[in-house]
């Protein structure tokens, strides 16, 4: 499911990312790729969103959340 | 100390590099002893900060360069960063690195020891990693990296001694690129373009080349293009596609992926974590809760601004007009010197009118800039300003901007000049350029002055509201124009560039961070603002002296010629006498000028109430308003919109672009106005 879709405090595996390629590339470079693991720190449900890396604390527009598929973590 | 006493051979230059908040300039200023701002929003140490200091018998030259996450330059300051650390002969890098977010900090690490640079990897935040329990097989890593690693905590100031041991040593170590196995396809497509590069004279690696040819990077490919290696990239192109379709990745992707790969082989061996650890909900994000909520987010952001300028305005007003009063005094006592030495009268006009009231010119803003830069810089050391680019995202989307525009248009109500210095921030060099174009017609406190003294007089009763109509103009105007060029000039259409951006945590600013940030920003304004202004002034003055026959300033100078010449253009607008045009003239070099060329034109302050009732109506007076609102902001502007588009096209467009739109507004004013009244 797109990360968009997620509720703060969960946390996912990233599976796939899709979208056009230099975006794709900051997003690589930036940690965030196929694989690793992010939570959910806040989605407010209408807008861009907080995600962390580990210790590290993103904030990723609606668009760029919605491009990235990620699988739930139980 | 001065470079002859360096002994050739002892001093060692080093670079800082490394992601945004992994504790450069914390390390700066531990090795330096300061003089360099610990900033917390990313990108901040926009320009290189340069510190020496001694260790043994060692001379350093330490840099600290803005964060980056890769060799990729998206934004102004992680170019700065690239150029320095691929241009630059520097003795050592030294990799800084957030130990507790160890795969994406050595993203960057593996790219410069591909690069061949000479660099060393530092762990810092070390005391975190002691916290967790977390062990890093340090040895292991430097075997397997090909690299010397050291652990430090900067805050701690712990590890710093054999950071510069580890320096020393390694400083002419012989340099091995390093080999990632990128998979048996790869590194097919690898081998054919490293043939078809053979014999280029390059300062990268061949096998670096190639791959960054395979992963399309375009500045790699412009390079080698120069050097004559077109075929190289047309090979990188079709070897590229050739993966795609056979084996259905991206090969960009792919190689990052791999590369990844390569760095989470690494972790494993080396770094033993206590099993995972829960991660705890911060102090940082519960504020993040509170501050970006959907409902309290933009009140709060409301608040602080209003508190900001409301403040900025308060105590800034005060120092300035003791500064105004100052150089008024200043100005009178030298026309009283000269005279009583006999001085030739356009001397003492020329330092009287030109230089006193030129300098004044420009430190009359010091003060009110200083302290909203002061209040500024707080909130930015706090770490809120990006949580404001976060809650304005989704209102900036809608008029065609990215959240991050929004702190230059905020800062375009104190001065349009640091605004516009603050949009390199912007990674995409379209949304920063619209950002810039926009950012006049945010009304600036220098305009602030006009609209007191025309609604003192005309509009005594609503004053307030008034004034609030002006600043909504120009915010529609901004939003308006941002809507018109995103959709009529090719180079600024397309989609607005999506929000990725680091959040630093909170954390409580120093008082000296704050200053030394404060006065950073300052100077650069004294610097860029205060050249431009004074060579403005001097101008003017020349254009209000000659014929020397004439009297300063008056009908007969040069600038009352060119005045009368202009003045029918604004017949439509209600105001077509040469002093309105002399004082929009005037007010090129800065707003406020306006005012005071007036109280010249119309002899002097107690007059001026009354002539200009006898020139100007209400209705005039407003499109008056609106004229100086809208038209050129002021020759510092047009310079610094320059110095940051590097285009004259541009600094040109917008130049004629806010004359014709400040006319046409003022215009529509006045004969619509002229309709109903
Ligand atoms: N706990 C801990 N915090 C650190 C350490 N080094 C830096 N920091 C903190 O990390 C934040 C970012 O540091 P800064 O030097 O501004 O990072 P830069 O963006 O790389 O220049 C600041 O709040 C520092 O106080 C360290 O070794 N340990
Ligand atoms: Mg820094």
């Amino acid at each position: 499911m797109p990360l968009i879709f997620g509720k703060s405090g969960e946390e996912f595996e990233v599976t796939t990312i899709q979208g056009g390629k230099g975006f794709l590339k900051k997003l690589m470079e930036m940690g965030i790729y196929s694989g690793i693991r992010v939570r959910i720190i806040l989605n407010p449900g209408n807008g861009p969103i907080i995600i962390a890396l580990s210790d590290t604390r993103i904030a990723l527009g609606k668009g760029m959340a919605a491009k990235i598929i990620v699988r739930k973590l139980s | 100390m001065t470079n002859a006493l360096i002994t050739k051979g002892k001093t060692i230059s080093v670079a800082l590099a490394g992601n945004p908040n992994a504790g450069k300039s914390t390390i700066f200023n531990a090795l330096t002893g300061g003089r360099a701002h610990v900033g917390n929003w990313p990108g901040v140490t926009v320009e290189k900060k340069e510190g020496r200091f001694k260790y043994k018998e060692y001379e350093f030259l330490v840099t600290d360069l803005p964060g980056t996450y890769s060799l990729t330059a998206y934004s102004i300051d992680e170019r700065i960063a690239r150029d320095y650390v691929i241009k630059e002969k520097l003795d050592v890098v030294v990799s800084v690195t957030d130990s507790t977010n160890l795969e994406r900090n050595l993203y960057l690490l593996v790219s410069f020891l591909e690069l061949g640079v000479n660099s060393i990897l530092d762990l810092n935040m070390a005391d975190i990693l002691e916290q967790r329990k977390v062990r890093v097989n340090t040895k292991k890593m430097e075997e397997l990296l090909g690299t010397p690693v050291v652990m430090t905590s900067a805050t701690k100031k712990a590890g710093l001694n054999e950071l510069k041991e580890m320096i020393i040593r390694s400083k002419d170590r012989k340099i091995q690129p390093l080999r990632i196995d990128y998979g048996k396809e790869i590194e097919g497509a690898i081998k054919k373009v490293k043939e078809s590069l053979s014999g280029v004279n390059s300062p990268y690696p061949v096998r670096f080349l190639s791959i960054k040819l395979l992963e399309g990077d375009v500045e790699i490919i412009k390079e080698v293009g120069e050097l004559g290696y077109e075929r190289s990239v047309e090979s990188a192109m079709h070897e590229g596609s050739r993966l795609e379709v056979g084996f259905g990745y991206d090969l960009e992707t792919e190689i990052i992926e791999r590369r990844y790969g390569f760095i989470e082989s690494i972790i494993r061996q080396c770094v033993r974590r206590v099993p995972t650890i829960e991660e705890k909900l911060t102090v940082s994000d519960k504020i993040d809760g509170i501050v970006t909520n959907k409902w309290l987010g933009i009140p709060i952001f409301a608040f602080l601004l209003w508190a900001t300028f409301q403040l900025t305005f308060t105590v800034g007003g005060i120092f300035a007009d003791f500064i105004d009063t100052f150089f008024g005094w200043l100005a009178e006592s030298s026309a009283i010197w000269f005279a009583s030495i006999g001085a030739p009268g356009w001397l003492s006009s020329f330092v009287g009118d030109g230089i006193i009231s030129g300098v004044g010119a420009v430190f009359v803003f010091l003060p009110t800039i200083l302290i909203l830069f002061a209040f500024l810089s707080f909130l930015e050391d706090v770490g809120y300003m990006s949580r404001a680019a976060f809650v304005m995202d989704k209102a900036m989307h809608a008029i065609g901007l990215p959240g991050k525009s929004f702190i230059p248009m905020i800062l375009g109500f104190g001065c349009n000049v640091p605004a516009i210095m603050s949009a390199r921030t912007i990674s995409s060099e379209k949304d920063r350029l619209l950002t810039i174009l926009i950012n006049p017609f945010i009304s600036c406190s220098a305009r602030l002055p006009v609209y007191v003294m025309f609604t003192g007089i005309f509009f005594k009763s609503n004053q307030g509201v008034v004034l609030f109509t002006l600043y909504m103009l120009g915010i529609v105007v901004a939003v308006l124009s941002a809507k018109l060029f995103k959709s009529t000039i090719p180079k600024l259409k397309g989609p607005v560039s999506p929000l990725v951006m680091e959040l630093p945590p909170y954390r409580i600013p120093t008082l000296k961070g704050v200053s030394i940030h404060t006065w950073e920003r300052g100077r650069e304004f004294l610097k860029k603002a205060g050249t431009i202004i004074f060579a403005g002034v001097i101008l003017i003055w020349l254009l209000a002296s000659f014929p020397m026959s004439s009297e300063y300033a008056s009908e007969t100078t040069l600038i009352g010629l060119i005045g009368k010449f202009f003045a029918p253009l604004f017949r439509a607008a209600g105001f077509p006498f040469w002093q309105a045009a002399v004082a929009l003239l005037f007010g090129i070099i800065a707003k406020e000028i306006v005012v005071g060329t007036f109280g010249t034109l119309f002899g002097g302050e107690g007059a001026l109430s009354a002539s200009l009732l006898k020139y100007f109506t209400p209705l005039s007076a407003y499109s008056f308003m609106v004229m100086s609102l809208l038209y050129i902001p002021c020759i510092a502007a047009i310079g610094v919109i320059y110095r940051e588009t590097n285009s004259w096209k541009w600094t040109t467009f917008i130049t004629v672009y806010s004359l014709v739109i400040g006319w046409v507004m003022a215009t529509a004013v006045y004969q619509l106005g002229s309709l109903f009244i």
